[in-house]
């Protein structure tokens, strides 16, 4: 199963400014073996969503463009420390990954 | 009873791949538009066809990136209101990179790492108060990141 996720979230002049990293091999279906010369099957992430105090923030949709491992990074105003985050992901082959942090 | 059998027909099914559970979200996830192969039809599937070029819309990435397989790209839309954020890379074989809906206090901005084939121009799109804006940022690929 997935690897977890790492979210580092902080206030930053009274917005969170959220850095999340995914382990994930966002394969794009294109790439071929080298030895083989069989096509690796796309397997990426197809969408990130994140929740602040249980109130939807952010809900990103992703193509097989997005690289290998993604981060993705947000920001949201009037959020205070120690308010709850929330980010989960689901990929094409229905893997899925949830994890939590607190606003510092 | 005959919830277990239909559980086993259902585990079988997925064994031998012919359900695949990558239908069962692909309502939520616009498939139309990560398919598209141009440029324009990608804009037209996600509704922003037609959209006024911005200034607004401030582009942060490398001018050269030399492993097209990571390359940072930052957006910030400095007109307050912003619904949703898409990338897209004129010339990938799908143009479609993502496509952020933000709400709830989040902010027109967004930080991810991305795959490009070859030197392209990068297209931004926000919505904001119920119209697209859009704006463009040309980054040269010296290795591209989608095949190998």
């Amino acid at each position: 199963m997935a690897e977890p996720m790492k979210i580092r979230a902080k206030m930053v002049d009274g917005s969170a400014h959220v850095f999340v990293l995914m382990m994930h091999p966002m394969e794009t279906g294109q790439r071929k073996d080298p030895r083989s010369g069989q096509v690796f099957p796309a397997h990426f992430i197809q969408s990130v969503t994140a929740t602040l105090n249980d109130k939807p923030v952010l809900n990103m949709q992703c193509g097989p463009a997005i690289s290998k491992n993604p981060v993705v990074g947000f920001r949201v105003k009037d959020a205070k420390p120690g308010d709850r985050l929330v980010v989960a992901w689901e990929d094409n082959k229905g893997d899925k990954a949830r994890a939590e942090a607190t606003i510092a | 009873m005959k919830g277990g059998g239909a559980g086993s027909v259902l585990a079988c099914a997925l064994a031998a791949g012919l359900l695949r559970p990558t239908r069962a979200h692909a309502a939520e996830w616009n498939k139309a538009a990560f398919e598209s192969k141009s440029l324009a039809e990608a804009l037209k599937n996600i509704g922003a066809a037609g959209a006024a070029e911005s200034a607004d819309i401030h582009i942060k990435a490398p001018e050269i990136a030399e492993n097209g397989a990571v390359i940072p790209i930052e957006v910030t839309c400095r007109t307050p209101g912003a619904e949703s954020i898409a990338l897209l890379a004129e010339k990938n074989p799908f143009p479609l990179m993502a496509q952020a809906e933000l709400a709830g206090g989040a902010e027109g901005y967004l930080n991810t790492r991305f795959k490009m084939g070859q030197t392209s121009a990068v297209k931004v799109v926000v919505k904001a108060g119920g119209k697209h804006y859009i704006a463009s940022r040309e980054i040269k690929v010296t290795i591209g990141g989608c095949g190998g």
